[in-house]
């Protein structure tokens, strides 16, 4: 059904570069590089950068379930890891470690081991199937939490490391609302255009069509687990990009940032937004802030857990295409060709 | 284009367990010699240097008997759903959290343990009856949105909990005949005027094991000596077909969704009263439920008790003798078993 639910791939690559100069995305566009004009610094950062930070995570889970059949709940983990190593290799001021090494170099090397590390995750996860990769990816990430609150030696145990700060390059702060702000639109626009392009692309098609039917891949003489690590390590190379970022918003990270429920809570946003196109995850993610940060008015300082989850069990319920489903249903159907819109393939 | 999969990887080419060698059955008598020895003979100094001393070593073990029986309570319910359903209950540690509070409450209310510990599985085996027949079997064969559904239910139910119950620690009273501790026939030293000390260890635990063996029996003979039993196995084997002889697939769902959800309630009673009672227990008891069945094989009873021995035991040796890598011992235990058995070690290949 949902996630894995074949997405007309039937467009092929054909339409490759038409698809990036849309109508609707330059608006879009538009509209987000225009947004640090109208917007106060609180929006600018604890809603707008933190959306679009948190919907590239969602994207890198979106991207392994919605083209590879996999559900993961180990993106914020993934995350976490290049955030620790931010802190280990650059500047923090918990006292342990903090090589202070420049930016350029610790950058880099964080979004390249969060992503090896992500690939080795994808090796364990990719021996199991369906549901199977979720109580997987569930168990490495609360393992992963609880060991880095026990080990103090390398990850300073349950405070974890502060005072992370955003490098400053070119006379700009890059922490300053207006730049972070832009820093994270630019991030995750290159994310969202490389997804795109990725879907299309040659490994894209052959991803999904692992996800629909690996016994056949595999008799063709695909690689079906090499494709699918491989998967893994470009989404983690994106949700290392988000982990970076993520640890220069907060100024800090400890366990509590890759517990379970920030690992779940992404899953709620992607499940919202919809695992058809790879806007979905953003919506998601602005849908998700925007409820975390205004439900306090509504419910009351304690039990906005309570509202995220009943809205989230309303969508599951409601629509289980997210957001975006709830757009496919009232528009005129034209391009869903019905023998394939059954659940079958990959059962996710 | 690339290479084809290594053919080791392929699940159907590793048969189950061969029949017993000879030489298999020498190893396991060996094993049991050598761990004889440990438990009953005097160590020499070198052991002794090796493994801290023997009393850390017989509680380690013991500790981790008593956690591997927990950890069955908790996984049994689990893996049966599993196999039946093919339902991931996410919500399950919520349920144990929900049973330990219960059983907390009616305990301290009526002054008896036991009510606590029934209530806790009666309360919990309806919450499950009610969560089967309101929710899941409205999205039956759809294995994603069913999960789904119970992460959603473990969000808000443990956000209720924590309004309800607030953040603080219980510590549940024990009735007096199962309070104290009991001197074990292990002597882990020898006092200078020559008299043997004995290991000592809280009878309570103890108990936790014997009820959990004891429901492992409970449990094997009901799925292999009755009738529903049959029919929950038949349904494990091939839900479809078992519908299609005119059982009522509906009434065995429904009982082993209670059954599941009770067995996890009564667990959290029975862990609660060894342990704490707090906010968080629940992720705590999920992530051990999830290795556990993983190691274990999904869906097989026998294969969560085994992995809940492996867990059980290896959490707490790692406790005692490399205390901040011990879940590092627990994740590899999991990486290896699915590298080596990716079905679990007594799952059967999907």
């Amino acid at each position: 059904m949902s996630v894995g639910a074949a997405e007309s791939v039937s467009a092929g690559a054909t339409a490759r570069a038409g698809e990036f100069f849309t109508p609707a995305h330059a608006i879009l566009g538009l509209l987000l590089l225009a947004y640090p004009a109208v917007a106060s610094d609180f929006f600018l950062t604890q809603i707008g950068g933190y959306s679009l930070i948190l919907g590239m995570i969602a994207l890198s889970l979106m991207v392994l379930a919605g083209y590879g059949g996999m559900v993961s709940l180990a993106q914020v983990t993934i995350a976490g890891a290049a955030g620790y190593v931010v802190a280990i290799f650059g500047q923090n001021n918990s006292g342990v470690y903090g090589f202070d090494w420049p930016w350029w170099i610790v950058t880099p090397l964080a979004i390249l081991i969060a992503s090896l590390l992500s690939a080795v995750f994808g090796w364990i996860a990719v021996r199991t199937e369906g549901i199977y990769t979720i109580m997987i990816t569930l168990a490495i990430a609360t393992a992963c939490f609880y060991f880095t609150q026990q080990n103090y030696a390398l990850f300073n145990g349950f405070p974890g490391y502060t005072g992370l700060r955003a490098p400053e390059v070119l006379g700009v702060y890059w922490r300053d609302p207006v730049p972070f702000y832009y820093l994270c639109l630019a991030n995750a626009a290159v994310a969202y255009f490389a997804v795109l392009y990725g879907g299309k692309s040659t490994f894209g098609l052959t991803l999904q069509a692992i996800r629909d039917n690996p016994r056949r891949m595999r008799a063709i003489g695909y690689d079906v687990t090499a494709h699918k690590v491989f998967a893994w390590w470009l989404t983690g190379l994106i949700a290392g990009a988000a982990g970076v970022l993520l640890v220069w918003f907060n100024g800090r990270i400890s366990p509590g940032t890759i517990a379970v429920g920030p690992a779940i809570n992404i899953l709620i946003i992607a499940v919202i937004g919809g695992q058809r196109h790879p806007i979905g995850p953003f919506i998601g993610a602005a849908v998700v802030v925007i409820i975390q940060t205004f439900a306090i008015d509504l419910v009351g300082a304690q039990r906005f857990n309570t509202l995220i989850g009943l809205f989230f069990l309303v969508i599951v319920f409601v629509s289980p295409d997210g957001i975006l489903g709830l757009w496919d249903r009232f528009r005129p159907r034209t391009s869903r060709d019905g023998w394939n819109s059954g659940s079958q393939g990959a059962g996710l | 284009m690339s290479e084809s999969a290594t053919p080791g990887h392929d699940p159907l080419a590793q048969g189950g367990a061969g029949p017993a060698r000879p030489g298999r059955l020498v190893l396991w008598l060996l094993a049991v010699v050598v761990l004889a020895w440990l438990f009953f003979a005097q160590w020499p100094d070198w052991l002794n240097a090796i493994l801290i001393s023997k009393k850390a070593f017989l509680s380690a073990v013991l500790n981790g008997l008593t956690l591997a029986g927990l950890y069955f309570l908790v996984a049994s319910g689990f893996t049966l759903v599993f196999g039946l359903m093919r339902n991931v209950n996410l919500a399950h540690g919520t349920l144990y959290l929900l049973g330990a509070y219960v059983g907390y409450e009616v305990g301290t209310r009526t002054g008896y343990w036991l009510l606590g510990a029934a209530a806790g599985f009666v309360v919990l085996a309806l919450v499950g009856l009610i969560m089967q027949v309101l929710v899941f079997r409205r999205l039956e064969g759809d294995d994603l949105r069913q999960t789904l559904v119970t992460i959603g239910i473990s969000i808000v139910g443990a956000d209720l909990m924590l309004a309800a119950w607030g953040g603080t620690t219980y510590q549940f009273i024990l009735p007096d005949w199962l309070d104290g501790s009991i001197k074990l026939p292990f002597i882990t030293a020898f006092r200078s005027n020559g008299a043997a000390v004995y290991l000592t260890y809280p009878f309570y635990r103890l108990m936790v094991l014997v009820l959990a063996i004891a429901i492992g029996i409970g449990l094997w003979l009901m799925l292999n000596r009755t009738r529903i039993g049959m029919m929950i196995r038949a349904g494990v084997d091939d839900r479809d077909m078992l519908a299609a002889t005119g059982k009522n697939v509906h009434l065995v769902f429904a009982v082993v969704f209670a059954m599941g959800a009770g067995l996890a309630g009564l667990a959290g009673v029975v862990g609660g009263s060894a342990l704490s009672v707090a906010p968080g227990e629940d992720v705590r008891y999920l992530l051990a439920s999830l290795v556990v069945v993983i190691v274990g094989g999904m869906g097989s009873v026998t294969g969560a008790a085994i992995g809940a021995l492996i867990i059980g035991l290896a959490e707490q040796i790692g406790l005692v003798y490399f205390p901040t890598y011990g879940v590092v011992l627990t994740f590899v235990i999991l990486v290896v078993t699915l590298s080596l058995r990716p079905q679990g070690l007594m799952g059967r290949p999907a």
